[in-house]
């Protein structure tokens, strides 16, 4: 045994491209399965959720704007940079859950083959979902699947870090912008996450991820005016009452997810159907 | 400069002799006409006369409805091939064809709106709607919506008073390809296309229960959405009521759709073709008396070009022949209802007193029936309540802009997202804001277009879901995508 003395990490939000503290300075306590000490995450305040948002929102128009083979590009860059780190979250993973090596590499293996996937959705969803209209009149018709805008998403709490990809990755696809809050009990692969998204050419803002506790959170979002959509995937079905209800107030789009699609990416687009007439 | 021309139109009466309006309505129910209790009367908006008592439906109606609804389905329509569906709604579409100007009489007798478009635009629409879902019912594995696409079982679908038998078709048309059986609640002031729509029911065989229709009012309604035997709710109308009806369903497992309320941009860019969009600019807002929920009730007009559209936009308006709906010349009828009336005419007062200017169309209104000249509010700020509540009547308010960018901004600067006007000659410039503005439905060079393959509905707090199209059918389709 070494007698070096670690260098440990405190895990921060992850809000517009920055790693800041939560404003409130309030932290929980993360164990292991055994119930020894891990770290001291943030615990998000409403004031950390109205500042994702805000950054959300900035980023959204310039996210969008970026063409599909970019956005694809990016999301693959995500898929390496997490390749590269692959030891790191696993050992993250067994360290915080108690899983076995081989389980916890699995789930890394999956999280950068998921993402490879949905990197190559970016560019094929529009001509999957989208459509020629053939209307009864001198008329060109199409429909787009378009971004929603902000979407805010509750991660399960396992698979930790699979399960964040899936709260993410559909979402940007669309061309929105994401504040997800990630599993209270394994909080550590999320936060390393932020790392890679900071290093995969993610302009800032477009992914936020907050750290806390979901009953204080999802209220939050679930009332917020300027989130247009809510993944509830990790919230307990008993919660999806109240979410429904308080979401209504702007007609937040609420879905929860059992797979990852593609219906999943377009469950936060928008249709839009254009006219233009067809003379001389 | 102005030349003073003045046509003198002769009366072109439609005759009313087509149709046949009973004294007293029932509530159609498992295929048969059933008496109702307790009655209310509807009336012709554009003369008050009474045209015949209506039902209202209580929780008795409301549960006969929806336990013939769910016996049709699971004894009948569900075990049906969709090949054979799909012929009985080819059958209904052919009989909406046969007996359409029958429903345009009647249409218009009890809305209001100019003969010329319930003949011209809602029932032809509305014919076009069955035939179009008709041939989807034996494809929909086809349809890029799961390999084992399901109905949902018993539709409820609460439609409104602005296009009773479009919207009529727009609900049932899908709802039945896909499976469905349903219980469809006109608007209390438009409920006689929809009981004459029973009859093509009945002449087209349809198996009993597979449409219900109950008609009545708001509480009604609320029956029908709180009803544990409805599966999937479907409805048109305000923002506000969408509103309670997401909150009453988000307890239970109803699937729901809304296409709620509106408050479309219609822009003006300097090099649009003028008298193009002076057409489109009326077509925008004064189609339907304006009763349209994508309405273009906000002209936003680049400076350069405002005050020529403005003078040329008002000379137009005082041409719009605005009067008895039965003649074929009118351009603008009656406003549905003394109520809707009333909240014209309110929201037009907070014009006045948040200090925009109004002009209205030189016209000589009928004394009887509700009527409200064409109207346009100059002076329009973003902060008023007429740029930001819908009014639902022919009144339009101008706003605005410089840049390009301003006019987006200022055109998505509103809850709603239904639809929006788009009036350039240059296509780059069309297609940059058409991708820019937050609707669901985007006009460029044209205004209120509709058609059963064209997917329609709104961004924001303007609803959840299509209508229409490939799109539209998922709707009424179980797990398509998310739950």
């Amino acid at each position: 045994m070494s007698n070096r003395i670690d260098v440990k990490k405190t895990y921060k939000l992850f809000i517009n491209g920055a790693f800041p503290r939560t404003e409130s300075g309030r932290t929980y306590e993360v164990k292991n399965a055994k119930g020894v000490f891990i770290a001291n995450p943030c615990l998000a305040s409403r004031k950390d959720l109205k500042e994702a948002v805000v950054a959300a929102r900035a980023a959204q128009p310039g996210w969008n704007k970026a063409t599909a083979y970019n956005k694809g590009q990016i999301l693959y860059r995500l898929a390496e940079m997490l390749e590269g780190r692959r030891a790191q979250f696993v050992e993250e993973i067994v360290t915080v859950t108690g899983v076995s090596k081989a389980k916890a590499e699995k789930e890394v293996t999956d999280s950068v083959d998921r993402l490879v996937w949905y990197a190559g959705w970016t560019d094929k969803i529009p001509s999957l979902s989208g459509a020629l209209n053939p209307v009864a009149g001198p008329y060109y018709n199409f429909t787009i699947p378009e971004s929603m805008g902000v979407i805010a998403a509750i991660a399960p709490e396992t698979p930790s870090l699979l399960g964040l990809i899936d709260s993410i990755a559909p979402i940007i696809v669309g061309g929105n912008t994401v504040v997800v809050l990630a599993s209270t009990k394994a909080p550590l692969s999320a936060m390393s996450f932020a790392e890679v998204i900071a290093t995969s050419d993610v302009p800032a803002g477009v992914i936020n991820i907050l750290t806390g506790k979901k009953d204080e959170i999802t209220p939050w979002m679930a009332s917020h005016m300027d989130i247009d959509g809510l993944d509830i995937s990790g919230l307990g079905a008993k919660k999806h009452v109240d979410v429904k209800t308080s979401g209504t107030e702007n007609l937040k789009r609420i879905y929860s997810f059992k797979s990852a699609d593609p219906g999943r990416i377009l469950a936060f687009m928008e249709n839009k159907t254009v006219w233009h007439p067809i003379g001389l | 400069m102005e030349e003073k021309l003045s046509f003198e139109y002769a009366p072109a009466p439609e005759s009313r002799a087509l149709v046949t309006i009973k004294p007293k309505y029932g509530h159609f129910i498992g295929g048969k006409f059933v008496a109702g209790s307790k009655h209310f009367p509807t009336i012709n908006p554009a003369t008050e006369e009474v045209l015949s008592q209506i039902s209202l439906a209580g929780k008795a109606d409301v549960d006969a409805a929806v336990k013939a609804a769910r016996k049709a389905y699971t004894t009948t329509w569900s075990k049906m091939s969709g090949k054979e569906r799909g012929k009985y709604l080819f059958r209904i579409a052919r009989i909406m064809q046969e007996r359409s100007r029958e429903f345009a009489v009647l249409e218009t007798l009890d809305n209001g709106k100019p003969i010329r478009e319930s003949r011209d635009v809602d029932v032809p629409l509305a014919a076009a709607h069955f035939f179009y879902h008709a041939g989807w019912a034996d494809k929909l594995e086809y349809a890029g919506l799961g390999t084992t696409p399901k109905a949902h079982g018993v539709a409820g679908q609460i439609i409104p008073w602005n296009f009773p038998l479009l919207m009529l078709a727009w609900k049932v048309a899908p709802a039945l390809a896909a499976g469905n059986t349903v219980l469809l609640k006109p608007a209390e002031t438009t409920s006689l296309t929809a009981l004459l729509f029973a009859e093509v029911c009945q002449q087209a065989e349809l198996p009993a229960g597979v449409v219900n229709i109950v008609t009545g009012d708001g509480s009604t309604g609320a029956l029908i959405v709180n009803h544990p035997g409805i599966d999937k709710i479907a409805f048109t109308g305000s923002t506000e009521v969408g509103k309670i009806i997401a909150r009453a369903v988000a307890p239970t497992n109803k699937s729901v759709t809304l296409e709620l309320g509106g408050k479309a941009a219609n822009i003006i860019f300097e090099d649009a073709a003028i008298d193009e969009s002076i057409e489109g600019i009326v077509n925008g807002i004064f189609f339907n008396q304006g009763h349209v929920c994508c309405a273009g009730s906000r002209l936003i007009l680049q400076e350069s070009i405002a005050d020529e559209v403005i003078e040329k936009l008002k000379n137009r308006m005082a041409k719009i022949r605005v009067g008895d709906p039965m003649d074929k010349n009118t351009d603008l009828g009656a406003i549905n209802s003394k109520e809707q009336l009333l909240k014209i005419r309110e929201l037009s007062a907070a014009g006045d007193s948040e200090g925009a200017q109004r002009w209205s169309a030189p016209c000589d209104l009928p004394g009887k029936g509700f009527w409200f000249a064409p109207t346009i509010f100059t002076g329009v700020t973003q902060a008023h309540r007429i740029a930001r509540e819908e009014i639902f009547g022919p009144v339009l308010s101008v706003l605005t802009f410089r840049t390009p960018q301003e006019a987006v901004d200022k055109a998505n600067n509103t809850p709603f997202g239904l639809s929006a006007g788009i009036w350039s000659e240059k296509g780059s410039k069309v297609l940059w804001a058409s991708q820019q503005l937050r609707a669901g439905v985007i006009w460029a060079n044209t205004f209120n277009k509709f058609d059963p393959t064209s997917p329609f509905g709104g961004y924001k707090e303007s609803g959840w879901g299509r209508e229409g199209g490939r799109h539209g059918l998922s709707a009424y389709l179980k797990g398509v995508s998310h739950e």
